[in-house]
């Protein structure tokens, strides 16, 4: 047998590609954002129990280590921001784990970046702006749901305050999977089938629609917020079109307290799960415990947004060579 | 068998679902920004030909279900079983049942090759070659000169299956079908 060398984009994909990835940059050179380059590998991973980190061993001046590749580049970025950087943007590679599928890839490049002062509104303007900025035509308004909402909208159930048992029967019938499958399955699992497989198909739709006000559970590094129904919610956004989630942006957390409970939080849930812990950034701490400047960061799927740009089915046709024909 | 994780369901890889062998028609990874990722599976249960959906935590394994596809040539019917042999020289001899057969039982020839699935070495499935040529044995008489005109009229073939031919066909012709339309195709 022959061995397929061949990349998995055209040459043609790679030049409008490299159109699109200089177009970012310019966006923010426009804006007076620094580019930085931070490391793929670091002393910590992420602990977020719904990603699964690489890691490699190296021979480093303290000896033989277990390096993490990283999930993104928020941690480096982070101290950076700590450290007094402003304003910062990266096109980062990052990589995770069994990723893999028409949208997915296990190394993929991720646009990532931080504004300090702004506030989640200006956040996901400054977003919206590059997003239209890169595609081909206006994606259409702006519009934004609450998470609540979508779900009476589409699934007539309040997230919040259905019960556990109305949840899984929900799922089970939407999945197309048997109830015992889910018995023993959490409110934020239901609704992660319920919002992948009923809701986003739905977004994006001849708009470029936010979603906001997720539920606390669903923070990750964002800070929390009461909503008008007095229900815990995240300062968080996703950014959809096409059905295709794009970004993901958070008002970010800034007390170091809060973010060592929430990674060991994290690794509790990882035991309980019968998965392996992840290292702690402990720097991230650290940089936290320093200082780091009040803001909002967001990062954005840059190859999937290239796939949207030029209309291609799959992931790996706008990747030179995608996993595992690397 | 092996097992199987969602991670690695690929078009035509053959698992075992609720008892029944299926193979993996269409595979989705669907994940929410934050959270936990699905794959959405179509798979096509290979007893019944029916397809399923459905969707399975990402990570979540199946196992593999033991099944071959193999070329066997028809033999001939007893009234209960059908008899195939396989063409790789053994003269290895299979029954399938008239369930297995499906509707491929009007395309039955002796001495063509079938592709007969075979699961835990039962034969599961039989289909035909996509064409496959066959006698006229009962069509009303065909018209003469008229080659270029449409229209067309049932034949009943030696096989059994009834396919819709030009009126110019008669009677003991040979023609050639393609079996996945049931269409004629040509004079063989």
């Amino acid at each position: 047998m022959t061995t397929n060398w061949q990349p998995t984009a055209s040459i043609e994909t790679l030049r409008q590609r490299a159109r699109l990835l200089a177009k970012a940059r310019a966006f923010f050179h426009a804006r007076d954002v620094l580019e930085v380059e931070t490391p793929v590998l670091g002393r910590g991973g992420s602990t977020d129990v719904h990603l699964v980190s690489l890691s490699t061993q190296a021979r480093t001046e303290r000896g033989q280590r277990r390096l993490w590749l990283q999930t993104s580049p928020e941690f480096h970025m982070k101290r950076l921001l700590a450290a007094g950087s402003g304003p910062i943007f990266q096109l980062a590679r990052s990589f995770r784990d069994g990723e893999v599928g028409a949208r997915h890839n296990i190394e993929f490049t991720m646009l990532e970046w931080y504004r300090p002062g702004f506030d989640l509104d200006a956040l996901i303007e400054e977003t919206t702006q590059l997003v239209t900025a890169l595609l081909p035509r206006a994606p259409g308004p702006v519009v934004r749901h609450r998470y609540r909402e979508l779900f009476h909208t589409h699934l007539h159930i309040d997230p919040f305050n259905a019960s556990l048992d109305g949840l899984r029967a929900l799922a089970a019938e939407r999945g197309q999977m048997p109830l015992s499958t889910l018995e023993v399955e959490s409110r934020e699992t239901c609704l992660d089938l319920l919002m992948s497989l009923v809701i986003e198909p739905q977004l994006g739709q001849g708009e470029l629609s936010v979603v906001v006000d997720y539920p606390a559970r669903q923070a990750a590094l964002a800070r929390r917020h009461l909503d008008g129904e007095g229900d815990w919610v995240a300062s968080r956004f996703e950014l959809y079109v096409d059905g295709i989630e794009l970004a993901n942006g958070y008002h970010e957390l800034t007390d170091a307290r809060e973010q060592r409970e929430r990674f060991d939080e994290d690794n509790e849930e990882r035991r309980r799960l019968g998965l392996s812990e992840v290292d702690a950034d402990q720097a991230l701490i650290a940089a936290l415990e320093h200082g780091m400047p009040e803001g909002a960061g967001v990062a954005l799927g840059m190859d999937r947004l290239i796939q949207l740009a030029l209309g291609k089915a799959r992931l790996e046709e706008v990747l030179a060579f995608a996993t595992p024909h690397c | 068998m092996a097992n199987y994780s969602t991670n690695e369901f690929k078009g035509g890889l053959k698992v075992m679902l609720d008892g029944d062998p299926c193979a993996i028609v269409e595979n989705e990874y669907v994940k929410p920004g934050k959270g936990q990722a699905f794959n959405r599976v179509k798979l096509r249960n290979l007893m019944t030909g029916r397809v399923w959906e459905r969707t399975f935590k990402s990570g979540e394994s199946l196992e593999g279900a033991d099944v071959m596809d193999l070329e066997m040539e028809y033999l001939y019917t007893d009234g209960e079983m059908w008899h195939f042999m396989k063409t790789d020289g053994s003269f290895e001899q299979y029954a399938v049942e008239k369930k297995a057969l499906g509707d491929t039982e009007k395309w039955l020839k002796e001495q063509v090759p079938y592709t007969v699935t075979l699961w835990n070495d039962n034969a599961i499935s039989v289909s035909a070659p996509n064409f496959i040529e066959l006698e006229v044995v009962e069509t009303d008489p065909g018209l003469k000169g008229d080659t270029a005109q449409g229209g067309s009229k049932p034949a009943t073939l030696s096989s059994g299956a009834v396919v819709r031919v030009p009126l110019f066909i008669n009677q003991g012709e040979v023609l050639k079908i393609d079996t996945r339309s049931g269409e004629y195709v040509s004079r063989a």
